[in-house]
């Protein structure tokens, strides 16, 4: 954006960490999300854009490690802050254990809902390692899904708490 | 005790014909899981292209109003703001449509409908977007909105083609004809949202001669090709789509949204044009659930035989016609459900009104229908002093059984086997002292009582159609490229363009593929408008219409391959010698010798490729008397609910729901269960929360804080039963579509069992909290009679 552009007034520019990297964010208008940043200026389209309300969840992100709705947090609000988006869980091109289970459990159908679920049921699982049912329930009730019925999604997360149990136990 | 998921998943099962892995009938993964589960598959809301602009539409705010002007000078004058367009700047048709064009591409005279479109801006931002349209001045006339469909039937158009969009009449059998036992009642069903969850977005790109590309989820690329291009003013070949990764449809895909708007954008601008809708434009922006208003009334034998079944539908298809008039076709020939009824009075009306546009979603015209037609088998049942489920297996129609359209069901027809299947599993525990506050109805609220809790049992049963009727030629495209890769190992591509939602096709696409050749390696090319049309991704028809098309251009392919290695090696392979070779397991087998030939030998000599056309047998349209072969094939299912009720504040907590399906055969085991399972939260959401609020023909919900879909704390576990009994005539190993039936029969199901807890007698859905707590002897109006 020029610096005549309507919208010049209005715009910053500042840093932001995430996942691990420091990303200059360039003359960006300050009413921009953290959703809308991660999306159309730094190339991570991982959180999803469902609801902009947080009602959601599919654009879950860490922020600080707290489990935010990145479209209810001003970019420019997070610039002292660690973000973790979808794409910053796994090392390089492997998959963790809550991306392997849902796929292995059928969870992915659309797909739009996945991210936001993948990170909200990492933040469940490195919080409480045993949850049980209604714990899991209610843990991930903060993100919508419309095509799966939480059935499969269910089964995914009931399987990585009982593989990481079983890794836990001497 | 804590419920827990139970689900029937059937183990994996090998291919019909090859040895080879992750073929038909194994749950074989998703080709495109591994990008979804790491946030890089590309939906259309992240397609992105450099100097790209972006697109806004401006929307009535009235749902009834002359448009006296539209001036557009003031957005015009904003930098940044590239382009302002009304109707005067279409250059083709003025109107669009699925089944007939009334629809304006922009409103120019008058708006019918709060959110039609009115102009659209490009801009350098969104946000620039969104003040150049708050810019932009139109001064309205508000009229008063034609809002009861009832009175649409005889009310002054609303639109040059009238008000109401079909009439069908059904008569069957005789019409006077009666039984020892009559009941009857009155049934409504509210505007339901299909709330895809990727809200509506494509990126339209100029393609600097005339013609323009668009990327854009859809369930349909060359029905929204048509359409664009005759807006547009272009032949279709100018016109190329691709489809972008679809965030789910359930229907609300199957109509244009933005297509037109964003690629007038771009050829006017010459830049590329992205649009997105915010969930509120999303509420706006695309068709619905028909709201429906249905009168019944049933006639038994004193022995629980059906006699005649009367219904008047009257659906409410909003301004613009969608597909109402296929819509109403199907509640009107389900409308006595999957039962034998010798005699039928039947009328179905839909009808425009001012209130949103209706179309597409996923039940199509079944759910309404089924919803009322299952009240009343219970209604029936109460009536004779029978068991519901037994009424329903008495009368539950058989293969060779005769609908009230007067056409013989020559399919598989296993209705008594999905209700004993539903029947058959076992119930949830009875709820106990001590069970968690979170497991109540209120949930996390705490605000029930175990006291004042009531559980309840419901049943219900539904079917459809699968495919198109009516008449209809409904065909789909494949291509399949049989070739050796790089590593010299062969490899096959597919391309279809049929559009993956979410459902799997492009899983079971691979699985046809790896069964008929014995190939393990399937690429899929992208969906899109360079190949035939794959029809609809809807009406429950992909695996049989699509699947058939990869099948058959497969089992072309491998012709190609016998008859290369014949000619080799002197076996002629035309005629009845055709059967000296076969494919089997990647080979290439003389059965009567020794010739093995792999078929990465025979792909030595260069690719093979062949597209082929499946069309699924002719139907016939309805006559006069609404009577015809109309359909090709049915698909049924049963669904048992359990819910707990708080009497005192009418809040429901569903328990469990279990199901039995007919599937004809199950392709891909895991994929059928995730249909199954999320299909039922539609018709659950339906049964208990989901509505789009009307106030005049305004919505008073357009977002997710207001229009509520289940979550995971609504959704019980749900035990399922695949009936599969393979149909006869579908291309691969008989199964047939699964998406819908789910939606359908699982809604009457969870409002049976209300009322079963409660003996109110809930005959509209959404059930709200005051249906129940001030329904005459329940909950609170209870309270007040003893205080």
């Amino acid at each position: 954006m020029t610096g005549n552009h309507p919208l010049a007034a209005e715009s910053e520019t500042y840093e932001l960490s995430v996942n691990g990297r420091r990303e200059q964010v360039k003359a960006a208008w300050l009413g921009e999300s953290l959703l809308s940043v991660l999306r159309e200026r730094l190339g991570l389209p991982g959180a999803k854009n469902a609801c902009e309300q947080g009602e959601c969840g599919s654009c879950s992100v860490f922020v600080d490690g707290i489990l935010v709705c990145s479209c209810c947090v001003l970019a420019a609000d997070a610039v002292d802050a660690e973000v973790t988006t979808v794409e910053g869980l796994a090392d390089g091109d492997a998959l963790t254990d809550v991306q392997q289970s849902f796929l292995a459990a059928g969870a992915v159908q659309c797909g739009f809902c996945t991210p936001g679920l993948v990170v909200a049921v990492h933040d469940l699982l490195d919080r409480n390692p045993d949850p049980g049912d209604l714990e899991v329930r209610e843990a991930i009730s903060g993100n919508l899904c419309r095509c799966t019925g939480y059935g499969r999604i269910l089964a995914a997360v009931e399987a990585v708490r009982d593989q990481r149990g079983r890794r836990s136990r001497p | 005790m804590t419920p827990r998921s139970a689900s029937t998943v059937a183990p994996a099962r090998p291919g019909a014909r090859r040895g080879v892995a992750d073929g038909l009938g194994t749950s074989a993964a998703r080709p495109d899981g591994i990008p979804k589960v790491r946030g890089r598959f590309a939906f259309s809301s992240d397609a992105f292209a450099e100097g790209m602009l972006w697109g806004r539409t401006l929307r009535s705010p009235h749902p009834a109003a002359r448009i006296r002007s539209i001036d557009v000078s003031g957005a015009l004058r904003m930098p940044g703001v590239h382009a302002v367009l009304t109707a005067d700047d279409v250059p083709g048709a003025p109107t669009y449509g699925l089944e007939h064009a009334d629809q304006p591409v922009f409103a120019s005279d008058v708006v019918r409908y709060q959110g039609e479109a009115v102009a659209a801006v490009a801009a350098d931002h969104p946000e620039l977007a969104w003040r150049a349209v708050q810019a932009i001045a139109v001064d309205y006339e508000p009229l008063d909105p034609l809002v009861d469909a009832e009175a649409a039937i005889t009310a002054p158009a609303i639109h040059p083609d009238g008000n109401v969009f079909r009439h069908l009449r059904i008569r069957h059998g005789d019409p006077d004809a009666a039984g020892d036992v009559a009941v009857q009642g009155t049934y409504e069903v509210g505007m339901q949202d299909q709330a895809f969850l990727g809200p509506e977005s494509g990126l339209a790109v100029p393609d600097g001669d005339g013609g323009i590309d668009l990327y854009i989820s859809t369930q349909w690329l060359h029905v929204d090709r048509d359409q664009v291009a005759a807006c547009l003013g272009l032949p279709p070949e100018r016109v190329r789509l691709t489809l972008a990764g679809v965030g789910g449809a359930f229907g609300a895909r199957e109509d244009v949204s933005l297509q037109v708007h964003v690629c007038l954008l771009a050829l006017r601008t010459g830049r590329p044009v992205k649009m997105l809708y915010s969930r509120e434009e999303s509420f706006f922006g695309h068709v619905h659930r028909h709201p429906a208003r249905m009168a019944y009334r049933h006639h038994a034998t004193a022995d629980g035989d059906l006699v005649k079944v009367e219904a008047r539908l009257v659906l409410d298809g909003g301004a613009y016609a969608s597909s109402s008039t296929a819509v109403i076709a199907n509640a009107a020939c389900f409308a006595a459900g999957p039962y034998r009824v010798p005699n039928a009075v039947v009328d179905g009306w839909a009808v425009r009104t001012n209130n949103p546009p209706c179309g597409a979603m996923r039940g199509f015209g079944a759910v309404q229908a089924c919803f009322a037609h299952e009240a009343q088998m219970d209604r029936l049942a109460t009536a004779l002093g029978m068991d519901p489920v037994e009424l329903r297996l008495r009368n539950a129609l058989r293969t060779g059984d005769t609908l009230i359209t007067g056409q013989v069901i020559t399919g598989t027809a296993p209705v008594r086997e999905v209700i004993e299947a539903a029947r058959a599993h076992p119930l949830p525990p009875d709820p106990a002292e001590g069970d968690p506050a979170m497991a109540l109805p209120g949930g996390a609220g705490a605000t029930a009582l175990r006291a004042d809790v009531r559980r309840g049992v419901g049943f219900a049963v539904g079917f459809k159609n699968l495919m198109y009727s009516e008449g209809f030629d409904d065909f789909s495209t494949a291509g399949v490229r049989l070739e050796l890769a790089a590593d010299g190992e062969p490899v096959a591509t597919v391309h279809c363009a049929a559009a993956e939602v979410g459902q799997g096709f492009v899983t079971l696409a691979q699985q046809i593929v790896r069964s008929a050749l014995g190939v393990e390696r399937v690429v899929l090319r992208s969906a899109d408008t360079t190949v035939g049309s794959a029809g609809s991704t809807s009406a429950s028809r992909q695996t049989w219409m699509s699947g058939g098309a990869v099948q058959t251009a497969c089992e072309a392919v491998e012709e190609v391959l016998l008859h290369r290695v014949g000619e080799r090696h002197g076996i002629p392979v035309d005629g009845t010698r055709r059967q000296l070779l076969d494919l089997r397991d990647g080979v290439v087998v003389a059965v009567d010798g020794d010739l093995r030939v792999s078929v990465a030998e025979a792909l030595a000599e260069g690719p093979v490729e062949e597209v082929r056309t499946y069309h699924h047998p002719p139907t016939s349209p309805l006559d006069a008397d609404g009577q015809g072969n109309a359909h090709v094939s049915f698909a049924f299912a049963a669904h048992r609910a359990v819910a707990d009720v708080d009497l005192e504040l009418g809040l429901i907590r569903v328990v469990q729901i279990a199901t039995g399906q007919d599937v004809g055969r199950a392709l891909n085991p895991v994929q059928v269960i995730g249909q199954i399972e999320g299909g039922i939260a539609q018709g659950l959401g339906l049964a208990v929360m989901e509505e789009i609020v009307l106030d005049g023909g305004r919505i008073r919900n357009a977002s997710f804080t207001d229009y509520l879909i289940p979550t995971s704390l609504d959704m019980p576990p749900v035990l399922a039963t695949l009936i599969e009994q393979p149909e006869p005539g579908a291309p691969v190993l008989g199964a047939k579509g699964v998406g819908e039936p789910p939606t359908i029969s699982s809604t009457p199901a969870v409002v049976a069992a209300i009322r079963a807890a409660t003996g109110a007698p809930l005959t509209r859905v959404p059930v709200r909290p005051q249906d129940i707590a001030l329904a005459p002897g329940v909950g609170s109006s209870t309270a007040e009679n003893d205080a």
